[in-house]
């Protein structure tokens, strides 16, 4: 084995690289070019793995947006709340606090409260249930058709068919959304993690019509909104919607309504 | 042949007929990922214009002073990885200091490029084809607008195709790769030309 080749080849590309390095740390120094210490700092704090989250070019980049006021301090979506706080101390302003959100899926038929139209025996897909007559074998319109789209767009498995409808598992849910697109009646939304009092309904079908079809929908009485103390609560479309930034989590509500249906998540 | 022509026809072979890209698939990443708008294209072509030039130079002046007059032939590759992220760092600090505007201008593409398959084709293509100093920077240089004029092209289209009806499973990355494919047969139409 020639040995002395492997020798030149190592020493070689030693020197190499040590003239190189040397020589790129007297250039660092020579061309050091003076920016806001904050800066380097905040790169410090951030993940340091360029993942390009916050949509600017690695964390050098948002460093750089953080101190020239362009970004927030809380916009790395990797570090978290921790990492804001950090960011927002070298800042010297408070961190917003990011609201943790969850989503609701709004429906409460389960299989013993609403009724079925027809047996479907198609894929097990809401989307293409969705597509039948009547928009699905369910007999109200706008209900949760239970057939999973939204628990196999969760990448979080924080979502499951329960009795026929869909419920999320608010602890495990990362509010990335992804359940919200997958459902083709629109039933889920991002609420406040601490919301307390949901309307669990979505149907837009007059009283009569809600009650022939499941015995938990809401028939637009008005009693909740009557009731509310702080005015949270709006009818629109012959359903209640709860104003989660108003709502004080009484209760009244859930009390008064006749159908049960504003549920204590 | 007087070296003019001769420095004619490499350009032209470089730049067109073997196109870094379409006909070498040298380079293929930033091809793919910064062609989705025009001027950020514009940018990317700018810097690779730059790097490649400079590190055909610097390569060209190792290989030839002190590569091959030590007998070291077989070293070139790892030198030339290493002289040449050397140089696109230095670079770098060079424009921050001295032309900010065109360190802003070339912003990340710059050290995006420190270890492209492009830069480092081309300085070792100039190697295999024994040109001189002269001749590797003229060819580096041809070979970095080649680079630019398809990334340009690519990233025209892109921006027309947004407007287009894509059937769902062509959309995205699908679609870039036939176009690329597409622009790549096109490019075929510039062998006869030499």
């Amino acid at each position: 084995m020639n040995t002395s080749a492997i020798l030149t080849a190592v020493i070689v590309i030693a020197v190499l690289g040590l003239i190189l390095g040397l020589f790129l740390g007297i250039a660092a120094k020579a061309f050091h070019v003076e920016t806001d210490p904050r800066e380097d700092k905040i790169s410090a704090a951030l993940p340091g793995n360029n993942c390009g989250g916050c949509g600017y070019p690695g964390c050098t980049g948002l460093a750089a947006a953080i101190v020239n006021g362009e970004a927030p301090v809380n916009a790395c979506p990797v570090g978290g709340a921790a990492v804001a706080k950090e960011v927002a101390a070298i800042m010297g302003v408070e961190a917003d606090d990011t609201k943790r959100m969850a989503a609701y899926v709004k429906c409460a038929g389960d299989c013993e409260k609403a009724a079925k139209n027809y047996e479907y025996t198609g894929a097990e897909d809401c989307r293409m249930a969705a597509l039948l007559p009547g928009g699905g074998d369910k007999s109200c319109a706008y209900g949760c058709l239970g057939y999973g789209s939204c628990v196999s767009a969760c990448p979080f498995d924080a979502i499951h068919i329960v009795n026929g409808i869909a419920l999320v598992d608010k602890d495990a849910c990362k509010a990335c959304g992804k359940c919200i697109e997958a459902c083709p009646k629109k039933l889920i939304e991002l609420l406040p993690y601490d919301s307390k009092y949901i309307v669990a309904c979505s149907s837009k079908d007059k009283g009569p019509d809600v009650m022939k079809k499941c015995k938990a929908g809401c028939i637009g009485c008005g009693l909740c909104k009557k009731n509310c103390p702080k005015e949270a609560i709006d009818i629109k479309d012959l359903l209640a919607y709860i104003d989660q930034d108003k709502c004080e989590k009484c209760g009244v509500c859930a009390e008064k309504c006749p159908k049960k249906i504003i549920l204590n998540h | 042949m007087s070296t003019i022509s001769e420095l004619l026809i490499i350009s032209i072979g470089s730049a067109f007929v073997s196109n870094v890209v379409l006909s070498q698939f040298y380079g293929l990443c930033p091809f793919l990922g910064v062609s989705k708008q025009l001027k950020t294209a514009g940018g990317m072509g700018a810097a690779v214009i730059f790097v490649i030039t400079l590190a055909s130079l610097v390569s060209a002046l190792i290989y030839r002073f002190l590569l091959d007059p030590f007998g070291l032939d077989y070293l070139k590759t790892i030198v030339f990885i290493l002289v040449i992220a050397a140089l696109v760092q230095f670079v770098e600090m060079f424009l921050k200091r001295f032309v900010p505007s065109l360190y802003k201008a070339l912003g990340v593409y710059l050290p995006l490029i420190t270890t492209n398959c492009a830069v480092l084709g081309t300085a070792l293509t100039n190697v295999q084809k024994e040109y001189s100093v002269l001749y590797s920077v003229v060819n580096g240089f041809a070979t970095a607008v080649g680079f630019a004029i398809s990334i340009c092209i690519l990233a025209g289209i892109r921006e027309k195709m947004r407007y287009n009806n894509i059937p769902k499973a062509f959309q995205g990355m699908p679609i870039v790769l036939v176009t690329a494919g597409l622009m790549a047969i096109a490019f075929c139409g510039f062998s006869g030309l030499l």
